[in-house]
């Protein structure tokens, strides 16, 4: 069988998915160890806009990357052709190739793909080109634009940068996408393609984005940095929109361990995806299902799993909601729940890719970060939501939750190899 | 055992007609439905030629709410979705909610109601600071277009997975690939797949003038898309849309489903090359077909169609007559070949998925559409090409590719099942 | 109009496609080929744009495509803007 495309799983549908490399551009930290340490230290990447004057705006903060030099990591040949977003994304995906030990030559032609999500697009550039556009006219619009703007742009970027040409998408699903991308990532794998460069990075922190942010309703217009993105508190209040989020190396297990590879970070272990019903169908949230299916598909029941990093979405309602699917799957109080994304605000498909770095994290040191909120947990919820300092404990699987606005659910399992 | 994937249902809105049925009219009768820009005042640009649908939400039966919500590129999926649901047939109230998926795909999703939105906001341009006293609630949506594939959702009940594939060009034809995987691996035993895009607006417009991609035959609108031939200078900027109900092929057989089409093979590879630009050779297409050949068991010589990108770009139509002639040898000189963007024109995201739809009713029909205003060849694309004319032949097996910006190539192969034609 | 110089070549190739890390673009490059200075042809597209608003002249598709060296495009250019001065 030469096909890596077997709409049958060419390398079974149990052969294990495994991360071998990860790529972390945050808000609270540039590389995968910045970003741990600022997560234990309860270090937060959400301050007051300084892109732009957003004194007339209803809300005033973001998760920013203010100390990223893109010509530093990237030269300049690719500046004038990218946006923002897609800068973090290359660099996270340098870094994340790095960390795996791969180069262009370490597998066959087409044997390396690329699947990322992308909620936001190129927008600060797509904003200039508007502009240009409106108040110049149709000969000054950049020849970039026709690409840099576009939702697969950091996918035929990477692949382009890495010489990766194997099986490669790009998947929006707001901040549930970056999950799936994931997903499908193991999905190409399966199907044949030993080693996909997986996950998600977003930003839009132009005016015109972050104003495009706030039309979702959901963003908070709490002014202290500290007390304004405040996931599973009683006092929450809406998110902070930030910038960033993970690439990861995901490999087929027994093609890694051929190559030699330098560490094997978690097994991708469940995956699974729901949508919840149409408003006023009287049907049920579908979040729960979602995290059954991943934990099902995974083999493993509630009570092994030592973690859940939750979506924390930071609004009232939709944490109660949340907080009612984890109890029904695993009990009141049963589990450890955090969402230390509460340090850089939602980073839309980088949320997803982010967590789960952070729950491989979690596995490789026998630590779980805390949810840094420090605010009271409503009874109700029956949460055990990690607070304070890091909790200590052996952990060795995780439950990663993401949701995406209008009704995406999407769950990933993590397991330590 | 292997699950199989099926068609068992289509919706089309493109340009030229409404529905399935006049889609397909225009494409037997070679007509094309390319016309001057009528959306906007296109003077100031270079290409001012497009092919627009006549696409009207009330006589959808849109509710004014409706209107109001949807953006014009989710009016068009869920009118594909509401007329591929009805054409299956599916009692969908009989299948698990969780068990039925969506992969909407869409190049730039809501990019014209984004225009819209800006120039409220920004002042035609003038303020970098946008106001936020017009920001429209919708405007998130515009930003984030989960909403596409959401409203799919709802209008077809779907609890189980719900993306939208964003390849660029290729968008279109890798929802459905997606779709298929999602019930072939068992994630999903019915899925609402296909595409929507509806690009026709001065950015989109500006985007494509910037790399000359976009033909400049503005005086001579309806023989503008012009794939394969000497004097073809660039493509027709389109919108659309087309959904499909896919079902896994036991049960649509067990519900004596009409089935028009299965999905037997499907790859996708990236060029690693260019972000627009395509290598002379047209090797990462060739893979991907030789791929999907390869998935279907099939030998080239059993395709009876191909239905090419032909987006009537120099480099385009060149690269991928270069890719058939490496993946299907010399059956490549014998098989038609045809593009049916010369009378709809390219409408991003959402070609592939129109593409597919015409794949599904050529192999119904037994019919090959053909390439419209090919007069003169390119010397380099001598290929039987399928000039002006519908050609009536057996139409059993059928080849589609796909190509596009970030440098993916895509393929399918599609089939009529066993003892679904006489 | 003024005339343009491989200066104002090289200036505008960073403005508006930077430049590789791997390729030294100081020194004379009237004679070498732009692929080999890390250019592409949207590279040269932006260029063009670029060199219309400065320089006032159009340069054709056709013609932009054929000039592979600095020194070809700044002969293509000042032609254009002598052409124009004349008419």
């Amino acid at each position: 069988m030469t096909s890596k495309d077997g709409l049958n799983d060419v390398n079974g549908r149990n052969a294990r998915t495994v991360i071998t490399g990860i790529g972390i551009t945050a808000p609270n930290g540039l590389g995968t160890e910045a970003f741990w340490k600022a997560v234990l230290a309860g270090h937060t990447g959400i301050a007051p806009v300084t892109r732009f004057d957003a004194s007339r705006y209803a809300a005033s903060l973001a998760g920013q990357i203010d100390d990223f030099d893109a010509a530093e990591h990237l030269g300049s040949r690719l500046l004038p052709q990218t946006d923002p977003s897609t800068r973090l994304a290359l660099v996270a995906a340098d870094w994340a190739l790095t960390d795996a030990g791969v180069s262009p030559d370490t597998l066959p032609d087409y044997d390396m793909g690329v699947v990322t999500s992308n909620a936001l697009g190129g927008f600060d550039f797509t904003h200039r080109e508007f502009d240009k556009l409106w108040s110049k006219g149709p000969d000054f619009v950049s020849v970039y634009e026709s690409f840099a703007w576009f939702y697969a742009v950091n996918t035929g970027q990477i692949s382009i940068r890495h010489k990766l040409r194997g099986p490669s998408a790009a998947l929006v699903g707001e901040q549930a996408g970056g999950l799936d991308a994931l997903g499908h990532a193991r999905r190409t794998i399966r199907r044949g393609t030993p080693l996909v460069v997986a996950g998600g990075v977003d930003s839009a922190l132009d005016p015109w984005g972050y104003v495009s942010q706030l039309a979702g309703g959901r963003v908070t217009t709490a002014t202290d940095p500290a007390r304004a993105y405040l996931p599973f508190s009683a006092d929450a209040s809406g998110y902070v929109p930030g910038e960033g989020g993970a690439i990861l190396v995901t490999e087929d297990e027994a093609s890694a361990r051929e190559r030699g590879v330098q560490q094997i970070y978690g097994e991708l272990a469940g995956y699974a995806a729901t949508f919840d019903p149409a408003p006023g169908s009287g049907r049920p949230p579908a979040l729960r299902r979602a995290a059954e299916a991943a934990l099902a598909d995974a083999g493993l029941a509630p009570g092994d799993i030592d973690v859940v990093f939750a979506d924390g979405a930071g609004v009232p309602e939709l944490d109660a909601a949340e907080a009612e699917a984890i109890s029904a799957v695993f009990g009141a109080g049963a589990v450890p729940v955090t969402a230390p994304k509460a340090l850089t605000g939602r980073l839309y498909s980088g949320g997803g890719p982010l967590d789960v770095a952070t729950a491989l994290l979690s596995i490789r040191d026998g630590v779980i970060p805390p949810t840094p909120t420090g605010a009271p947990v409503p009874e109700a919820y029956g949460l055990d939501l990690v607070q304070g300092a890091p909790r200590d404990r052996r952990v060795r699987t995780a439950l990663v939750l993401a949701r995406g606005r209008h009704g995406f659910n999407s769950a990933v399992v993590v397991r330590g190899a | 055992m292997t699950r199989r994937v099926v068609i068992t249902g289509i919706g089309v809105r493109a340009p030229g007609g409404s529905g399935t049925k006049e889609f397909w009219d225009l494409l037997t009768a070679g007509r094309t439905a390319t016309r001057r820009i009528s959306f906007f005042d296109a003077a100031p640009f270079r290409s001012r030629v497009a092919a627009e649908a006549d696409f009207f939400p009330e006589a959808e039966g849109f509710s004014p709410r409706e209107i109001r919500r949807m953006d014009r590129a989710t009016q068009f999926a869920v009118a594909c979705t509401r007329e591929a649901v009805a054409d299956s047939g599916l009692e969908f109230a009989g299948v698990d909610p969780y068990r039925v998926g969506v992969s909407l795909g869409s190049a730039v999703a809501s990019a014209t109601s984004l225009e819209n939105e800006y120039l409220v906001m920004a002042d035609k341009g003038r303020e970098w600071l946008v106001d936020p006293d017009y920001l429209s609630p919708h405007m998130f949506d515009y930003l984030s277009p989960g909403v596409m594939p959401a409203e799919v959702a709802w209008a077809a009940g779907a609890e189980g997975p719900v993306t939208m594939v964003s390849d660029g060009c290729t968008s279109g034809l890798d929802a459905v690939g997606y779709g298929v995987q999602l019930i072939r691996e068992g994630s999903a035993d019915v899925m609402i797949a296909g595409a929507s895009d509806t690009p026709i607006s001065p950015i989109v417009l500006a985007c494509f003038d910037a790399i000359k991609a976009t033909t400049t035959r503005n005086d001579d609108p309806e023989h503008a898309s012009r794939p394969f031939d000497a004097s073809r200078n660039g493509f027709v900027l389109a919108e659309g849309s087309a959904m499909f109900v896919l079902e896994e092929y036991e049960a649509a057989k067990a519900r004596g489903a009409q089935i028009y089409a299965e999905v037997t093979g499907y790859a996708t590879r990236c060029n690693a090359y260019h972000m627009t630009g395509l290598k002379k050779d047209g090797r990462e297409m060739a893979e991907a077909i030789r791929a999907a050949l390869d998935e279907s068991r099939i030998d080239p010589t059993v395709v009876d169609y191909v239905n090419a990108h032909g987006s009537g770009t120099k480099q385009n139509d060149r690269h991928e007559t270069a890719a058939f002639k490496i993946a299907l040898g010399q059956h490549a000189y014998d098989v038609p070949v045809s593009s049916i963007k010369s009378m709809v024109g390219h409408s991003l995201g959402a070609i592939g998925s129109i593409e597919i739809a015409a794949c599904a009713l050529a192999i119904k029909h037994d019919v090959v559409p053909p390439t419209a205003n090919l007069h003169t060849p390119d010397p380099e694309c001598d290929l039987d090409y399928v000039p002006l004319t519908a050609r009536e032949q057996r139409v059993d097996s059928v080849l589609t590719v796909g190509s596009g910006f970030g440098g993916f190539q895509s393929a399918m192969i599609l089939r009529a099942p066993e003892g679904v034609k006489a | 109009m003024a005339h343009m110089t491989v200066d104002d070549v090289r200036r505008i190739l960073v403005e508006c496609a930077g430049v590789d890390d791997s390729i030294d673009i100081n020194g004379d490059i009237s004679d070498r080929p732009f692929d080999e200075l890390g250019y592409d042809s949207l590279a040269l597209m932006e260029s063009a744009a670029q060199i219309k608003q400065e320089f006032g002249v159009v340069v054709p598709d056709d013609e932009l495509v054929e000039a592979e060296t600095p020194r070809a495009l700044i002969d293509l250019v000042n032609g254009l803007v002598t052409e124009a001065a004349a008419a």
